[in-house]
């Protein structure tokens, strides 16, 4: 069916939304998907590496290593996004670099540096979680939830 | 709306960033600035200069030296919480002002209403002025800006800039002719990043409304230009209108397409705010009709009447396009 | 051969990511705030974990790795503590990296400036 002056307004709407829907260019999501792939497995691959140098220059546990491996990613993101480098890399990127914990540190660190101009008790203080605070609620959230229904389960048993 | 006393267009400036500088219509502009701060504390700092900039050029061109200017009005809008663009350049200027807000739409508003205070034996001469700012307005609207990501390829890139025009109920110059007023209308379209599509059904309703009104027919005009549907919306708006029995053709642009080069610059449809209606009539639309390359214009400023909270809240998006017929 | 697996697992993860954010209208926040919450329920499963030893890095780095993180400190404190374990132990494993974050993005903000 065809838009055609004269049906009535709602239906109009709908086949507009369609047709809109139907004509919507699409993003390259077969490249996306690739550079997604390989870029989220190198940033993986390079956390494993900084896992191995910390493991032996501290000379601790590849377990305990995981500590310093963070704060190392996270510095590094820190820095990228602080130079411009990281939002040029995640347009290409992708979810590659968006779902490492380095994502949660470029979206920390680009909220506090866009509201710099706000002062720091306003901007940098007070809108550094704007885009990461989802992820620390619904995580501890989850946390509490999870805890909660272990502990009342284990009462019950 | 046909004006009995049509005013005149005595003076127009248009100013813009560095993208907009690197575009097509980059030698058109009045002035342009190398950077997003041009050496402000801020990107709503930079902004502000850009529209008193464009307010004083304009000023200029229509021979208007004092200062406080020699206008009854000064009507002016943004994309900014509160129009602080506006208001603070409102009070650089320093003559009595209507801030208007129409979200992209308030280039032919401001000229719109200009004329009608005019016409309407209220004023003599009226300066209006618009801008956007595109780190202004993705801190507002959208993202930080070193924030990592991806663009879907129908989203758009905020024109850095502003145009400002003098209205005078006498002089030389193009004449606004007619005005038609929009009414807001809105298809259902959610994604605040594909506000083309959202703005096309407002564009087509005015053009349909303002032919009607007129009685004049798609062909009179050399040029019909919409504001910032850029290319994705554009095709929503030939393809809506031609199902609506009006052919838009040939003589159909849209100036998000105009102002910037999509195949070499990164700006993945074209352009969108204030600006980009603004600076493409006042920089290059207005020279062709004084080159004599254009005679009837019919400019079509089009906007998104949204806000991160009514997105946040799940409605969709209501639009709005008004239009100004420019005859020489 | 650590480093190949952890280069599948965590591009594998990303690539599942990157899926749902080019085929529906949710937004990055929408995406990592659910695999937060997956890392979190994987990790009351007693699953992440193993994961993590299968994989390292390419299950640690991703950010369901901080759900996982967060739901063992709980868990931890929930087995010495009782129910207010919950609550005080969440923070235990994971302080390192939001204290990094916090801190990063404060020196970082202060130092440069947002281009373009």
């Amino acid at each position: 069916m065809t838009i055609r002056e004269g049906t009535s307004q709602p239906t109009q709407r709908s086949l507009y939304k369609q047709m809109v829907a139907r004509s919507e260019p699409a993003p390259p999501k077969l490249r996306n998907a690739v550079m997604a792939f390989v870029s989220g497995g190198l940033v993986c691959t390079l956390g494993e590496g900084i896992t191995d140098f910390w493991e032996r220059v501290l000379r601790i546990s590849h377990k305990q290593a995981a500590d310093p491996t963070v704060v190392t990613l996270v510095f590094l993101a820190s820095l990228l996004t602080g130079l411009g480098y990281f939002d040029k890399l995640a347009r290409h990127a992708g979810a590659g670099l968006a779902v490492p914990v380095t994502g949660f540190a470029n979206a920390m660190t680009a909220s506090a540096m866009e509201f710099k101009r706000e002062g720091l008790v306003f901007g940098i203080g007070g809108r550094m979680f704007q885009l990461a605070g989802a992820v620390i609620v619904y995580g501890v959230v989850t946390a509490f939830a999870v805890g909660i229904a272990t502990g009342i389960a284990r009462l019950v048993r | 709306m046909r004006l009995e006393q049509p005013p005149v267009i005595v003076g127009a400036a248009a100013v813009a960033g560095p993208v907009e500088a690197q575009g097509p219509l980059g030698h058109e502009f009045d002035q342009t600035y190398p950077d997003l701060t041009i050496g402000q504390t801020s990107f709503e700092k930079a902004e502000r200069q850009m529209m008193i900039d464009a307010c004083n050029l304009a000023l200029k061109r229509a021979g208007i030296e004092e200062k406080p200017p020699a206008v009854d009005y000064f009507l002016a809008g943004d994309l900014l919480n509160q129009l602080i663009t506006a208001s603070f350049s409102g009070l650089e200027v320093g003559v009595p002002m209507y801030g208007l807000y129409g979200a992209c739409s308030t280039f032919s508003e401001a000229l719109a209403i200009g004329a009608k205070l005019i016409d309407g034996g209220f004023a003599d001469r009226v300066l209006c002025a618009v801008s956007s700012h595109n780190g202004a307005a993705e801190r507002q609207y959208r993202y930080p800006t070193e924030y990592g990501s991806q663009k879907k390829p129908y989203a758009q890139h905020t024109v850095t800039g502003a145009g400002a025009v003098v209205l005078a109920a006498g002089g030389e110059g193009p004449r606004i002719t007619y005005c038609t007023t929009g009414k807001v209308v809105d298809f259902g379209i959610a994604d605040p990043f594909n506000q083309g599509a959202a703005m096309a059904p407002a564009a087509v309703d005015t053009i349909e409304a303002h032919l009607k009104d007129t009685g004049r027919s798609v062909d009179y005009y050399d040029l019909i230009v919409t504001g910032d549907l850029a290319s994705f919306g554009y095709k929503m708006a030939v393809r809506l209108a031609a199902e609506r029995n009006l052919t838009l053709g040939q003589n159909y642009r849209d100036c998000g397409v105009m102002v910037y080069d999509l195949s070499r610059q990164n700006v993945n449809a074209g352009g969108s705010g204030c600006a980009s209606s603004a600076i493409v009539t006042c920089g290059h639309l207005l020279k062709e009709m004084a080159r004599g390359r254009l005679r009837r214009l019919l400019v079509v400023s089009t906007g998104s009447l949204f806000s991160p909270t009514s997105f946040q809240q799940g409605e969709s998006i209501p639009t709005i396009a008004h239009a100004v017929a420019l005859e020489a | 051969m650590m480093y190949l697996k952890a280069f599948l697992v965590g591009g594998l993860i990303c690539l599942i990511a990157q899926v749902i954010l080019d085929n529906t209208k949710l937004s990055p926040g929408h995406v990592l705030s659910g695999l937060t919450v997956a890392g979190g329920l994987l990790g009351g499963l007693g699953l992440y974990d193993k994961l993590i030893e299968f994989a390292g890095a390419g299950a640690s780095v991703p950010i369901a790795s901080f759900g996982n993180a967060l739901v063992k400190g709980a868990l931890q404190e929930l087995n010495q503590n009782g129910l207010v374990g919950v609550l005080t132990g969440m923070f235990e494993v994971t302080s390192t990296g939001i204290a990094a974050a916090i801190v990063f993005a404060f020196l970082t903000a202060v130092t440069f400036n947002p281009k373009s």
